[in-house]
């Protein structure tokens, strides 16, 4: 029997021929991320770090982006624990406030790759499928577990084949593909389940990838993978990863899936996912005239380079509506850097943006951007929960940066078709 | 004993704000918000031995421990759910914290009904109707024995 990504994968990984859906098995990941829960992480096992140090400084991958820069003495203690711990323990790859959002990094510094495992303490680790990898989230716990002894168990997963034929319409993005598949699927449609997508991929950019591979989770998924080929090999390529240090993975023809959809990319129009669960997605057309208060384009979800590209084009000599905050939230300090040489930066400033320090801002609810009772944030991130943003009487909605972009010109929510 | 009844998608933001994500770590200090944003009376009225009763995918969202960490330290003997989230489930392993996926229990329940655990024998009794689930495997069951992941580790490590 054909095994698929996710059974090959975890066959190596277990050092077994052969495994099969909720199998245990126990393996060795590459790398563990942690980010700003490091401390919490490490004060749960100070005695056993003192007394067995750490299974190996190459493990860990750390990156200070949650709340950033800090806001309060706690979190400047937290990052000031997690830096000494790095030192302490030589841990090769730190990335210190304002270099990125973590999940950016791991790719961009070229840490995830293909048919590599990578475990973190974050939801969104599966954003890693973009590039061929498996990755998939766990817990403070866990982390301090593997920390110190670099092994854990999973249990193999049962996959889903995503199949997605034909080809996008203009003003129609990998985030509005996505926000499709959750609303058909459910956000529970995919629990415990590896997604594998298939079909016409080659139209979609390791950028799309990520967007899409970032959103796993918001169905369920364990990981959500895009197989290697061509796109990723070259995107590896720019980033100086020569495909003699990777060792990609691949289903088989004769692999056994739970399920098998079908998706036709030509039928998908711009999507929104309605407060508060990222599966209650209506076309854009339905909320027309929606009238927001923020609009947030960023996060690992809609943060690179092609994301602010598209919202400068749509923003460029136009200004925002006075009624609108507009936040603009780089992935990573590389891509800001990018992205002012570029004059998408200028652009967006002058459009009326504010520009943000790379890491995760308001997507989480504990610092900038925290919106007030009765107002509505539409946003590029990822999760629209209540209270997500930090108000549980505030409201938000999911959509593509071309989308927020849009509806930032005109303080309502407009399709991005209506403005280009 | 208390049921506490909840819907589906009971998310992480939902059973713990992220707004305290960063400040509140230790079990005393999760206490007061868990629960915030969906029901204020829990974190007042939760008692020693309450079980709670949801929908699907209970915990979805983040990678959040604090609910986990705090559900048990108020004694939630159980959470019964149609399904859980998986990040979720593994963290409530890791913490001992007995999470029960029964959707058929969940669908006959009603309001006052008594309900009973064995959680070893895999049965719950709802209202004098008993529904199995499957136990847990070998491995994740010698977790919970140890009294969680971290002492599981230990012992690991101590006997390397």
């Amino acid at each position: 029997m054909g095994m698929t990504f996710a059974e090959k994968l975890l066959a190596k990984y277990a050092g077994q021929k052969e495994v099969v859906p909720s199998q245990i098995v126990t393996v060795r990941p590459d790398h563990l991320l942690t980010h700003d829960n490091t401390a919490a992480i490490i004060q749960k096992i100070g005695p056993e770090l003192d007394e067995y140090g750490i299974f190996s400084k190459s493990l860990s991958i750390i990156a200070l982006d949650h709340v950033i820069p800090a806001v309060s003495e706690k979190t400047a203690t937290n990052h000031k624990l997690t830096r000494e711990f790095v030192k302490k323990f030589k841990i090769e790859n730190f990335f210190d406030v304002g270099v990125g959002v973590c999940h950016q990094l791991v790719v961009e510094k070229g840490l995830a790759l293909p048919g590599k495992l990578l475990l973190g303490s974050d939801s969104h680790t599966c954003s890693y499928g973009a590039i061929g990898a498996f990755s998939s989230g766990i817990d403070r716990t866990e982390a301090a577990s593997l920390i110190l002894t670099g092994e854990t168990w999973l249990k193999v997963p049962s996959s889903i084949k995503m199949n997605l034929n034909g080809k996008l319409k203009p003003g129609v993005y990998a985030k509005d593909v996505i926000l499709h598949i959750i609303g058909d699927i459910s956000a529970s449609g995919a629990n415990y389940c590896s997604v594998e997508f298939h079909g016409d991929v080659s139209q979609f950019s390791v950028d799309d990838r990520f967007t899409i591979a970032n959103m796993g989770v918001e169905m369920g998924a364990k990981n959500a993978v895009f197989l290697v080929d061509d796109v990723t090999k070259n995107y590896l390529g720019s980033i100086g990863v020569s495909s003699s240090s990777y060792d990609s993975v691949f289903p088989d023809s004769d692999a056994s899936y739970s399920q098998e959809l079908e998706y036709s990319l030509s039928e998908i129009v711009p999507m929104v996912a309605c407060p508060h669960t990222v599966d209650n997605v209506k076309p854009v057309s339905e909320l027309s005239g929606l009238e927001v208060q923020q609009c947030l384009i960023g996060t690992c979800t809609n943060g690179r380079l092609s994301d602010l590209k598209v919202a400068a084009d749509i923003l460029k000599g136009k200004t925002i509506s006075p009624n609108v905050r507009l936040l603009i939230l780089p992935a990573s300090k590389d891509i800001l850097q990018k992205a002012l040489k570029e004059g998408i930066i200028g652009t967006l400033i002058e459009s009326g943006g504010t520009l943000l320090p790379p890491g995760c801002g308001p997507c989480l609810g504990a610092h900038q951007g925290a919106l007030a009772p009765g107002e509505k944030c539409l946003s590029t991130s990822n999760r629209n929960f209540k209270g997500r943003m930090g108000c549980k009487d505030a409201e938000i909605y999911l959509a593509s940066p071309a989308t927020v972009a849009a509806s930032a010109l005109n303080g309502k929510v407009t399709d991005p078709g209506e403005v280009v | 004993m208390k049921v506490w009844r909840y819907g589906d998608n009971i998310d992480t933001d939902m059973l713990f704000p992220g707004k305290y994500v960063y400040t509140c770590s230790t079990a005393e200090e999760i206490k007061p918000h868990l629960l915030e944003d969906l029901d204020p009376s829990f974190s007042k009225d939760v008692k020693e031995g309450d079980i709670i009763l949801a929908g699907k995918n209970f915990g979805c969202g983040s990678s959040r421990e604090q609910p986990v960490v705090g559900l048990k330290a108020v004694g939630i003997w159980a959470v019964v759910a149609e399904s859980f989230a998986r990040i979720f489930y593994r963290a409530s392993i890791n913490q001992g914290l007995i999470l029960i996926e029964c959707p058929e229990a969940v669908k006959a329940y009603s309001d006052g009904d008594d309900i009973e655990l064995d959680v070893d024998a895999g049965k719950i009794i709802v209202a004098g109707k008993p529904f199995s689930f499957p136990k847990l495997p070998p491995e994740i069951i010698a977790i919970r024995d140890a009294g969680g992941l971290l002492e599981y580790t230990r012992s690991k490590l101590k006997n390397r």
